[in-house]
């Protein structure tokens, strides 16, 4: 007999906090408004709602987390305390794309989905399905770029989704194709729960769990600080 | 730290029961809060603990490419090395987690994004396990950390804290029981070492190559002022130092040159001549002042060669007993932090709501139950 994959999923991209538990027909889920207190609130949210599913972290198939982009502190608590639980109950770590989360949200089978990732750039990505239920492609890969340089990918009655929208009109403005936009779609656990099960991400031991930061320079070298002068 | 009413146990995972009376409490202790990450674990036990493996990784060398530490590049790399680092001080002592009481790790003062690496990865871990979390205080890792010397202090005793980051003198009458005498009122001693460095062309961080070439240098060519020796207090002052040097530079060497190897030296000398006599002259101070007949040494700067023949022969000459922590737990490190832990189990939570505090005074510490 083979068991139900169950899964435990954190994410704390951005100011929500979300933590979500599956077999796959149940669903237990928390989102709080956490400000800077994701810290203080994840592991109870976690341990809530084992509790009410009467289950125990040895029972999880796998403990998936938001692996971003988002904020860089946000994505290091959640991948920091994945790591933590599943080193200690012995699973493995599915990181999930937070813009490939926001697409599963919305419901949607074309979405360009967009997070502020501050200094007048987007993080974003666009991704298609055939129909609710199938796998997921990506017809752009997650990336940061000025939001009134983002074009949208051909084909497609494509949607946005995500703060990216709200946070600079222009990339609205840059898109007049769109059918639609939710720019208060917001990265949920719950999405990171669903597309763990249907096996997206990338699936690994604990210590192999990392964030996707994508904006990957955050510092000039003396020899760059030098050159620029 | 914040006192915490009405605790709340959310154990759910194996192991939850009572520890069997008088088995040695086995703690896991992290280290993240700057640009070291250390692991370690630490037996405490009725009759005294032992170490039982501690490891380490610098990001020394990532950083050096920056001139300094970035904070955000440091983050990054200890969620990269918690793990690992966890698994190898576990196989080094033939331990399982299972065999872990509870897990430390470093709460602050420090970078907010590194010490939530740490704080994150144990909490996550202590909750699995069934086991508390405590968070401790840098500082007081760095002030017991002597406890891990063979022989190792008894209290009461005075501590210099001399690192990159800070320049203390401590009144320290038992675990948690610590009273501040003196302290840098700007750079800390380590940061005046690299700061100066640098203003000799060593690269970044260049305290300990600035400490090589000072044996080599010329101890009477020049003489820089010894900031605050008499002040009358414990407090120190070194950010005058890096301007004397800078005029010392000036004068000597050419404009757009580089500095002549052997000018270099003598500066560097003179430099540490300086730095040692306010450090030892305090430390001394301190002693008189507070009645104790024991120092103790611990931070980075503690492992400058000078400065230990110096303490050595003036303790030596009054009497003083003088301890430092083994030259390789004089860095930061996690084996501090997991003594500390064994020492503030009591403490340990289970309600895994972790903060971290990037601020925090020692003189805010609890005394251990």
């Amino acid at each position: 007999m083979t068991r139900n994959r169950t899964v435990v999923a954190l994410d704390a991209t951005a100011d929500l906090c979300s933590v979500a538990w599956s077999d796959g027909v149940n669903w237990i889920e928390r989102s709080e408004s956490a400000g800077q207190r994701h810290s203080a609130l994840i592991i109870s949210m976690v341990d809530s709602i084992l509790r009410e599913a009467g289950a125990h972290l040895s029972d999880l198939s796998e403990i998936a987390f938001g692996a971003g982009p988002g904020s860089f502190t946000g994505l290091r608590i959640a991948c920091g305390v994945a790591q933590g639980l599943a080193l200690g109950a012995q699973l493995p770590v599915r990181a999930v794309s937070s813009l490939l989360a926001l697409a599963q949200a919305a419901r949607e089978d074309a979405v360009v989905t967009a997070l502020d990732a501050r200094m007048n750039e987007v993080y974003w990505a666009a991704w298609r399905r055939q129909e609710a239920g199938s796998e997921w492609q990506v017809a752009s890969a997650p990336a940061v770029a000025p939001a009134a340089t983002v074009r949208l990918p051909p084909g497609a009655r494509w949607y946005g989704a995500g703060s990216g929208f709200s946070a600079y009109p222009a990339l609205g403005a840059a898109m007049p194709t769109l059918a639609g936009c939710d720019p208060s779609l917001r990265v949920t656990a719950r999405a990171i729960a669903e597309l763990a099960l249907a096996e997206h991400g990338v699936l690994g031991a604990a210590d192999q769990a990392f964030p996707h930061y994508i904006r990957d320079k955050v510092a000039l070298t003396t020899l760059e600080r030098a050159g620029a002068r | 730290m914040t006192v915490k009413h009405g605790r709340v146990d959310l154990t759910r995972g194996r192991g939850a029961g009572a520890r069997p009376y008088n088995r040695p409490m086995l703690v896991l202790g992290i280290e993240s809060s700057c640009d070291e990450t250390g692991v370690a674990l630490y037996e405490g036990g009725a009759g005294g603990g032992r170490l039982l493996a501690h490891a380490l990784h610098s990001q020394v060398a990532m950083h050096a490419a920056y001139g300094g530490v970035v904070p955000e590049l440091a983050s990054r790399d200890h969620i990269r090395r918690v793990l690992p680092l966890t698994r190898h001080v576990l196989t080094a002592s033939a331990k399982a987690l299972a065999d872990l009481d509870g897990v430390a790790y470093t709460q602050g003062p420090g970078l907010a994004g590194a010490l939530l690496v740490g704080a994150s990865v144990a909490n996550g871990l202590a909750y699995a396990l069934g086991i508390p979390a405590v968070g401790i205080h840098h500082l007081e890792g760095h002030l017991l950390s002597p406890l891990l010397a063979e022989p190792a202090p008894r209290f009461p005793f005075v501590a210099l804290l001399v690192s990159g980051g800070h320049t203390q003198l401590l009144a320290v009458e038992g675990v948690g029981r610590y009273q501040l005498l003196g302290e840098s009122l700007d750079d800390a001693a380590g940061e005046a070492f690299d700061k100066t460095a640098m203003l000799l062309g060593l690269p970044y961080p260049g305290g300990a190559e600035l400490s090589r070439l000072a044996e080599t240098g010329d101890p009477l060519r020049f003489r820089l002022p010894r900031p605050m020796l008499g002040s009358g207090d414990l407090d120190f002052s070194f950010s005058g130092l890096k301007t004397a040097v800078l005029t010392l530079v000036r004068k000597h060497a050419r404009a757009g040159e580089a500095v002549p190897p052997e000018l270099r030296a003598d500066i560097a000398r003179a430099f540490q001549e300086a730095v040692v006599d306010v450090l030892a002259a305090k430390s001394l101070a301190a002693l008189t002042i507070s009645g104790r007949r024991r120092l103790v040494v611990a931070g980075g700067v503690g492992a400058n060669k000078q400065l230990r023949e110096r303490l050595r022969a003036e303790c030596a000459r009054r009497g003083v007993e003088l301890f430092f922590p083994p030259l390789e737990l004089c860095t930061d490190n996690g084996a501090m932090i997991a003594l500390a832990g064994a020492l503030r189990m009591g403490a340990g939570t289970r309600d895994y709501a972790f903060s971290i505090r990037p601020r925090w005074p020692l003189g805010e510490l609890l005394t251990p139950r």
